[in-house]
């Protein structure tokens, strides 16, 4: 049994001028690199497969394996196809999901963590070019990933022929410009290759057909962040901590109603009521009412789901996902409608356009429930939404037009009397009063 | 005769290079250089558009028609692709923005905890009570541009506000007005994580990949504070409670 909290990430933090070269050195940075060094490519991408490193971006994809999708050059034989072609690795530091904020401080406090897992996966995957994609937004993190790349470069990590492998590598900080849908790795690639934010259809996916058309993988910060421990530690290490097809050590974000929200990583699988324990419980004592796993994309949960197990596939047994394992937590005072409205808002305004179930859908589902909010809506505006989210669901370009509905079907699933009592209270459209005035109607 | 629609060798066509052609560029002569150092970055050149664009920002704090016409002939690409990218992204702006930017974040979780009052209160200490300023206006003194976020990565830290991207945590509708009120003095309040403020056009640098510029600060902005309480809370208790992530093997790697 681990501790209940399990610090490996977040334990670099703690440290004066934790973000610098020395201080991540001190504690044993950049020996792993070493090590990784010393390991055929291909053993790390073994290793990192075995040790069951799933993504900690969203979806949860084994990371080992997506960088098993890269084609690589048989021994002897001349390349062919895209494994002829460079490949490419792409850091998607693009935070913006509602309720995620752990990739933030984890580049402010400690980039030479990512750096380290940058350069380690550069090697397994044999590329020579890779880009941090950040979120323009966050500026001191663009700042300390900057200076961080920099001090790598001086400490001979980055460059040519590094420690005297004949391994070459560079690295670009590249900060975006706002836009949410380039968290979307697709539409992350064609933003960093100079264009609009916008997904590509798949297949081709990425590992075939990624930045410039060549092999590429796109991982999250705190999933690459990961990768130098596993090496340090190795994968029955890495498997001590959380379950058995989700492993590790997580950052769960908690925020909202708390007593003491933050980031607390610990083993995957740690519910809420234990989280809730560590973070000194409910602010105020005001009991609990809604809560997201893993983001606003993830459907909401209550007070009847604080002992499922925060993993991926416990998470997906309770009627959720995952997702950032960002745990925004509402008490009683907050309204669901009024919640779902301002989350449906954010799609609205960050649905790119490309497709129309998306752009129309989250137009006119945000349109409804602010005319519910309003107290205008009717109880026939409930059967609409979920009809709208019929049609957005699964029939969109991307995930972000099934994120969109989320919110919405797992708030009328679990608060409909609070969606249909918006509609008790509702006032007449002064329209419909003076039509009714005129025709002397008693109605 | 030429075709007036043929597409020329740069992908435009001849009709929109001649439109081109006649924009007046040379209020960028200055960045010529740093435009070619952000090519040089990428394997490809038009990776380079999104830091280019930020570098527009940095000359003339917004992406005008002649920014729009210096990317396309930096990059040898329309004004339309230019123009078609510009629009897309929010941190691009096509009115001047003010000396300084400020952010409040009105998603769900802020909203929740006071970021809609902040943000009421803001538009009505920069516009007046009958006239509140709206999403990216900007006061009559030039001193401040304001705009409603979207979540801005730092939830735990409710509710946030950013001034020029810098965070300012845990807010009340008091000292967001108090630092709205000192912007506008010509002061500059220090951001709760980050470096010392300078201005938005400043920031823009940053954002253009010139970290360490003197007019965002030099090396020593690197420095900045960052680990709040919050971050670090996790960390901290673990500590005091000597819990741990189980010991890594002596012979780690490769088991």
């Amino acid at each position: 049994m681990t501790d209940p909290l399990t610090p490996v990430l977040t334990k670099h933090w703690l440290g004066p001028e934790s973000w610098t070269l020395r201080h991540y050195t001190e504690l044993g940075g950049y020996s792993a690199l070493r090590t990784a060094f010393d390991t055929p490519p291909d053993d790390l991408v073994a290793l990192v497969k075995d040790a069951g490193l799933r993504g900690r971006g969203g979806a949860g994809f084994p990371t080992g394996m997506k960088w098993s999708f890269i084609p690589q050059a048989k021994p002897g034989e001349e390349p062919t196809g895209p494994a002829a072609k460079p490949k490419y690795l792409v850091i998607n530091a693009d935070e913006g999901e509602p309720g995620t904020c752990k990739d933030t401080p984890l580049m402010m406090a400690d980039p030479h963590s990512l750096i380290e897992g940058c350069i380690i996966t550069a090697y397994a995957i044999r590329a020579h070019f890779c880009a941090i994609y950040v979120r323009g937004e966050i500026v001191h993190c663009i700042r300390r990933l900057h200076a961080a790349v920099r001090e790598a470069y001086e400490a001979g990590h980055l460059g040519k022929d590094i420690h005297g492998t004949g391994f070459d590598l560079d690295i670009v900080v590249h900060a975006g410009a706002g836009a949410y849908i380039c968290g979307e790795e697709t539409a992350l690639l064609d933003s960093l290759e100079g264009r609009r934010g916008q997904p590509r259809l798949k297949p081709p996916f990425p590992a075939t057909a990624g930045l410039y058309a060549a092999p590429t993988v796109v991982n999250n910060v705190e999933t690459i962040a990961t990768v130098p421990s596993i090496v340090a530690g190795g994968k029955d290490w890495f498997r001590t901590m959380g379950r058995e097809r989700s492993p590790g050590p997580k950052i769960y974000s908690l925020s909202g109603h708390v007593e003491r929200p933050g980031q607390y990583e610990a083993p995957l699988g740690t519910t809420l009521r234990q989280l809730l324990e560590l973070a000194g419980g409910m602010k105020d004592g005001i009991p609990l009412k809604f809560w997201t796993p893993g983001g606003s994309s993830t459907p909401l949960l209550t007070a009847e789901h604080l002992d499922v197990p925060l993993d991926f596939e416990g998470a997906t047994e309770a009627g959720s996902m995952l997702g950032t394992t960002a745990l925004m937590i509402f008490n009683e005072t907050v309204s669901v409608p009024w919640a779902v409205m301002k989350w449906t808002e954010f799609y609205e305004h960050e649905s790119c356009g490309k497709c129309t179930p998306c752009r129309e859908g989250c137009y006119w589902m945000a349109g409804i429930l602010r005319r519910m909010v309003d107290g205008e809506g009717t109880e026939a505006d409930i059967d609409t939404l979920l009809d709208v989210c019929d049609n957005v669901l699964g029939r969109s370009f991307c995930a972000l037009g099934d994120g969109a509905v989320s919110p919405i079907t797992s708030g009328i699933k679990y608060f409909r009397d609070e969606f249909v009592a918006l509609c008790g209270a509702q006032r007449r459209h002064p329209e419909v009063e003076r039509i009714v005035e005129l025709s002397g109607a008693s109605a | 005769m030429e075709p007036e629609h043929a597409i020329d060798e740069a992908g435009g066509t001849t009709a929109q290079h001649a439109e081109l052609s006649r924009v007046d560029t040379s209020v960028f002569d200055g960045v010529r250089e740093r435009a070619a150092a952000i090519l040089a970055r990428y394997p490809q050149p038009r990776s380079a558009l999104l830091p280019l664009l930020h570098l527009v920002q940095h000359v003339e704090g917004h992406v005008s028609r002649a920014g729009i016409a210096f990317c396309a002939e930096v990059l040898e690409i329309t004004t339309a692709e230019v123009s078609a990218v510009a629009t897309f992204y929010t941190m691009y702006k096509r009115e001047p923005v003010g000396r300084h930017l400020v952010s409040v974040c009105t998603n769900t979780l802020c909203a929740a905890l006071g970021g809609d009052d902040i943000y009421a209160a803001v538009r009505e200490r920069l516009g007046g009570p009958d006239q509140p300023l709206g999403h990216e206006q900007t006061a009559a003194d030039g001193s401040v541009t304001i705009e409603h976020a979207e979540c801005l990565a730092a939830c735990d830290l409710a509710p946030v506000l950013t001034v020029d991207y810098e965070f300012f945590d845990k807010q009340t509708v008091d000292s967001a007005l108090e630092i709205i009120d000192a912007l506008r003095r010509g002061e500059k309040p220090h951001p709760t994580r980050g470096a010392p403020l300078t201005d938005f056009r400043s920031v823009e640098l940053l954002l253009a990949g010139f970290f360490d510029d003197p007019a965002v600060g030099g090396l020593e902005a690197v420095a900045g504070p960052s680990a709040a309480v919050e971050s670090l809370r996790g960390a901290r208790l673990a500590e005091e409670r000597g819990w741990t992530a189980p010991p890594v093997p002596d012979e780690g790697a490769h088991t």
